[in-house]
């Protein structure tokens, strides 16, 4: 799977999860950058991002991502779909 | 919602929250707000959005308090000015298996020193329910203990009184005991929806570790629903009637084609046995008072052929009514409603056939679980939740005889030309005074679930009618009637507030299977009788309008109030006392 396609599906992820359809994030998006994405949300971010790509964070990731392009790295390496 | 119903995608929910919290605040109004405290021996936070999602969906809008995290004791016991300012109108407390602190591993504790490790950690637990009690007066729902993540002493972990699972289960029975004695306290049997999740899956440990919730993530809209029928329940927000289609829904195959011989119920092979086992759970559900009536596109004779067939377990006779025609089945149900006098929407319809459900729950409002094969019918039955148990009294135990009764008494009518000879025909009698203590469950029942001969449609808890019934500020009439068919039971209830010399009438509903029966009039006389023997001159009579109660937006008028307020929908009304001549002529009063 390559970058793109994985931005993109990542995109929708945060469409959903975030209720707003014009979203748009890149590699460099932050929580900073999101209203609603605090430490609660972020728990459903996550189970959603798992959800869609059939993997799982480990428990250190979850905490330590800084941007969602780190988030779409670990998404390339371990993805099942 | 369909996507709220089970089976329902948990990830799915979780991930699109806030846009099913939208679309269900746009599609329909006048729900029932309610303030719900959750205190918390863990994070709550999704279980209130998932909570607040299955609610809204029942009609219920939750406006929630949450506890500090794991500060659920402090909350409870020494109260908290945020929280008592909230009022909560029911508690619902989260605790899990984490949340036990008295349990050790020691081989080399006696039996008599786990008991009272089992009594300190129990009275940890009543000490706050008593403590809610004082100062709440709402109802309680307790979470019970789903089992451990280990069995450190492996099988015998269950068994000998050293081990977690031992523990844990012998502190649920403890739970088990309290709930039984005490009233508006109900147990969330999480221990039982964990093992029907997938205990490893509810027990995933990551989900403590990062975020401190007890439970896997996807584990909590199930929590929710569950939580959520018990509100739905003790809110009155129950199902009454479950109909029921004949062909590959109560048995296999299509009588009409078939033959009586040629359809699928007994011993004889899996579908038949299926269809057995299915007939089983749907006729436990009468001993609840919930009503069944079949609704089928069949022949009338077929219909009853198929139920009396020699191996059929549900017989004509336990059905209310028997609609097997060539209608549409969204009039005959809404037929079936009409007959009882009950609300489409309290049906629940289960039909195999995915266009049928789609016309009745699209045309009237009812549930219309999804029927996909024989062999999980009960499982979607019982897992909705539809007629959850929380308070359970004796007209539950008659409810199937008074409609049928009611029934017989449509037919009796029929036979007199002048409706008032048909009401002395009936050798009516009434029974009208306070308040009694062993029918207040009957009463505050009667109280959640009146929607349309509902005056004020004013909502009590049983705590709060305990306190109304010895305030003596208050009037207060239950009425019961009695006729040649059967007991009706207690079926009005009229409750006033005394303020200097005119009673206010706060609540005033009866139940529509008496509807026509001039009953309401004998309450009226009854309540005047008692004004005048309280020195009370006048009656001022309330009419809030909701959807479901314009049937009694006269009935002031009717009973020759004078009008002393109209704003467009709400209405005051006026009675002097002092020339008023009883109404009631076709009921004794005993």
């Amino acid at each position: 799977m390559n970058m793109n396609e994985i931005m993109e599906r990542l995109n929708e992820v945060f469409r959903d999860v975030f209720d707003d359809k014009r979203l748009v994030v890149d590699e460099y998006t932050t929580a900073d950058d999101i209203e609603d994405w605090d430490s609660l949300e972020h728990i459903n971010l996550i189970a959603a991002v798992e959800q869609e790509f059939k993997m799982k964070f480990k428990m250190k990731e979850v905490s330590g991502m800084k941007n969602v392009g780190e988030m779409a790295e670990i998404v390339r390496e371990r993805a099942k779909r | 919602m369909k996507e709220l119903e089970y089976p329902f995608d948990s990830s799915w929910i979780l991930k699109n929250r806030k846009k099913i919290r939208r679309a269900l605040l746009e599609e329909r109004q006048g729900r029932i707000k309610k303030r719900i405290a959750i205190l918390g021996g863990s994070t709550t936070n999704d279980v209130a959005a998932m909570l607040e999602l299955f609610l809204l969906n029942n009609g219920i809008e939750p406006e929630f308090y949450q506890s500090e995290y794991n500060r659920y004791w402090q909350d409870a016991v020494f109260g908290n000015p945020e929280l008592d300012k909230f009022k909560p109108e029911l508690i619902y407390i989260h605790t899990t298996s984490r949340n036990i602190t008295e349990y050790t591993f020691d081989m080399k504790l006696s039996a008599e020193d786990v008991s009272s490790a089992l009594e300190r950690q129990y009275e940890h637990f009543t000490h706050m329910w008593k403590s809610i009690e004082k100062s709440f007066g709402c109802p309680v729902i307790q979470n019970n203990f789903e089992m451990p993540l280990y069995r450190i002493m492996g099988n015998s972990d269950a068994s000998d009184f050293h081990g977690r699972v031992n523990f844990i289960s012998s502190l649920n029975m403890k739970f088990y005991e309290y709930a039984q004695s005490h009233r508006d306290f109900y147990i969330n049997d999480i221990n039982y929806i964990s093992a029907c999740f997938g205990l490893e899956k509810w027990l995933e440990p990551s989900y403590w570790y990062m975020y401190k919730y007890a439970m896997n993530l996807e584990a909590i809209p199930e929590l929710a629903f569950n939580i959520s029928n018990i509100i739905k329940s003790v809110f009155g927000k129950n199902k009454k009637l479950l109909a029921l289609d004949l062909d590959n829904t109560l048995w296999g195959g299509v009588i009409g084609d078939d033959g009586v011989e040629g359809i699928e119920i007994g011993k004889e092979n899996a579908e038949a046995e299926s269809y057995d086992e299915f007939q089983r759970y749907v006729k436990e559900h009468k001993k609840l008072g919930v009503m069944l009536a079949v609704c089928s596109k069949n022949d009338y004779e077929n219909a009853v052929a198929g139920l009396e067939h020699p191996e059929s377990v549900l017989s004509p006779d336990d059905f209310i009514s028997i609609m097997a025609n060539w209608e549409s089945k969204d009039r005959n149900i809404s037929a079936i409603a009409e007959e009882l006098s009950i609300l489409p929407e309290s049906i629940v319809f289960a039909d195999d056939n995915p266009a049928e459900r789609h016309i009745v729950s699209e045309q009237l409002g009812a549930a219309a679980p999804e029927l996909i094969s024989p062999e999980s019918y009960i499982r979607t039955l019982d897992r909705n939740g539809y007629f959850e148990v929380t308070s359970f009294s004796e007209d539950d135990l008659k409810r199937n005889d008074m409609y049928r009764e009611n029934i017989q008494r449509e037919r009796q009518r029929q036979s007199f030309e002048n409706y008032e000879d048909y009401l002395l025909s009936l050798d009516m009698h009434a029974v009208i005074e306070d308040f009694r203590p062993v029918f207040l469950q009957r009463i505050t029942q009667l109280t959640n679930k009146s929607n349309q001969f509902n005056l004020t449609t004013k909502r009590y808890t049983i705590s709060e009618m305990e306190a109304l019934s010895k305030d003596s500020r208050y009037i207060r009439l239950y009425g019961r009637l009695e006729d040649r068919f059967g007991d009706n039971g207690i079926v009005s209830v009229v409750i006033g507030e005394k303020r200097e010399d005119a009673l206010h009438i706060e609540l005033w509903l009866m139940s529509c299977r008496v509807l026509k029966r001039d009953m309401e009039l004998a309450m009226l006389d009854s309540l005047v009788k008692r004004c005048r023997e309280e020195g009370i001159r006048y009656i001022r009579g309330y009419y809030f309008k909701t959807q479901k109660n314009a049937m009694v937006r006269e009935l002031y008028g009717d009973f020759g109030f004078t009008k002393t307020e109209d704003n467009g929908s709400d209405t005051q009304w006026l009675l002097d006392t002092e020339d008023y001549e009883n109404k009631n002529k076709v009921i004794k009063i005993d």
